[in-house]
């Protein structure tokens, strides 16, 4: 079913037993969204791209600079200023005109997320922040798809294969499964910050693209529910099994809608302009940390909140309690249905500037009904 | 009692070694919270805790010969 030149192509690995005409067949049929097209990126998209990955996504929004081509080879030093995507575009289609690259030079956002996934088989994750990070394992969930995830830091890096069901186990796990909550910045910098050895992003996204082919083509194992760590300096690698928890389960939003209403920069840096969260931003936070919540009613105002602990101070009577009021931990306010709170926060702010307080969006209201939808 | 502690990524940054051994340690828990007293920076990092590879969510009891190791997230890419 090859042209002649299509089997001379592939031939190598069509030569191989386990693979053949059949691996190769699944490949050309594959779609695969490989996000960010720096470090992790390139490599990968070289190599699914020569391998015969019939479509490629590239989702980036940023264009290339000099500090990149370190690590980011598939771009030239007369790239530089240039889209990634249109360049990486280019390239591989020079590499291989039989395949459909498509690019999007945008940023992967809650409100585009899950239109740009659900078109492909499998993602691909090589962007460097949190944010991204849960944002796409959190449309994955929701979208049921594969997700490689690789990452890397100064000389060392992490590879693993989430949401992808072990076949003689059915368990299936994802990011927050492994790590529930984003770190505080200052204790998880970027390789913008604390740099990263050229070949490493090189070996982690080439075992990324592995793993894709791996999956696509149903050869070997892979690694499903596990994350392998490397370190370059002692050339070492130390596996970790990952468990399925409660805990990820409470954490991701339960549908679409929720999913485009969570603010993942807010839940990864905690500190957004944003002083009023979403009830869906509410329960992750009540989940991870410990979280002062204060209620504003009145007292004996309907309905009575019994689900988590919440201290009752009327919104008359704030001022005078004030004093007494703990602003290490977050602090979120909450009413009826989001108004009388903003006031009280405003309160809050203005005795305690630099407290990390928060007005219950839609209040106690919203929060009961979002809450019984997700049980009924 | 002997056990075995991993570090990695800037975990190792903090300890300054990657490996080592301690005894007298019964669980997961108290060896949290023995290693922020000997290394109070840690305290403040979010990390994945591995009982022999297998990632733990609560605490557990450790045994003759185990190796427990710490992973943080990474972000870059």
């Amino acid at each position: 079913m090859y042209s002649e030149n299509t089997n001379q192509r592939y031939q190598r690995q069509i030569l191989l037993k386990e693979f053949g005409e059949a691996a190769q067949n699944k490949l050309g049929q594959a779609k695969v969204l490989v996000i960010g097209a720096g470090g992790l990126g390139c490599p990968a998209l070289q190599y699914l791209a020569a391998a015969g990955v019939g479509t490629i996504g590239i989702i980036d929004f940023d264009t290339i600079d000099l500090s990149n081509l370190q690590r980011q080879v598939l771009y030239s030093t007369h790239d530089i200023g240039k889209s990634k995507v249109d360049t990486a575009i280019l390239k591989l289609k020079a590499l291989n005109p039989e395949i459909q690259v498509n690019g999007f030079p945008i940023r992967i956002t809650n409100q585009n997320a899950l239109e740009l996934v659900r078109n492909y088989d499998l993602v691909i994750d090589g962007t460097d922040n949190f944010p991204t990070r849960y944002l796409i394992n959190d449309a994955c969930v929701l979208l049921n798809k594969p997700l490689v995830y690789g990452a890397v830091l100064r000389f060392e890096g992490q590879v693993g294969v989430l949401n992808l069901a072990d076949p003689i186990t059915n368990i299936k796990t994802n990011y927050r499964d492994l790590f529930p909550e984003p770190p505080d910045a200052s204790s998880a910098p970027s390789c913008h910050e604390v740099g990263v050895l050229g070949v490493l992003p090189g070996i982690i996204g080439l075992m990324q693209a592995t793993e894709a082919i791996k999956i696509i083509t149903g050869i070997g194992k892979p690694l499903y529910n596990k994350i392998v760590s490397y370190n370059a300096l002692e050339n070492t690698f130390y596996d970790f099994q990952i468990s399925s928890t409660q805990k990820s389960r409470k954490l991701i939003p339960f549908d679409e809608l929720s999913f485009s209403n969570f603010n993942y920069e807010w839940f990864c840096n905690g500190s957004s302009n944003a002083p009023e969260i979403s009830v869906e931003e509410f329960d992750a936070l009540r989940v991870s940390e410990l979280i002062t919540i204060i209620d504003v009613r009145e007292k004996g105002e309907l309905p009575t909140v019994l689900e988590f602990p919440c201290k009752n101070l009327p919104l008359g009577e704030l001022e005078t309690f004030l004093p007494t009021l703990n602003t290490v931990n977050k602090i979120v306010l909450f009413c009826k249905s989001g108004s009388r709170s903003v006031k009280a926060l405003k309160i809050v702010k203005a005795k305690f500037p630099h407290s990390e307080a928060f007005s219950l969006a839609g209040g106690i209201e919203a929060w009961k009904k979002y809450n019984f939808k997700m049980t009924s | 009692m002997e056990i075995t502690i991993l570090v990695f990524g800037q975990i190792k940054e903090i300890t300054g070694i990657a490996a080592w051994q301690i005894s007298g340690i019964k669980s997961t828990e108290e060896l949290a919270a023995k290693l922020v007293m000997q290394f109070p920076e840690l305290a403040l990092m979010k990390y994945a805790m591995a009982v022999n590879k297998i990632l733990i969510q609560t605490d557990t009891e450790l045994n003759e010969n185990d190796t427990v190791a710490l992973l943080p997230p990474f972000s870059g890419g």
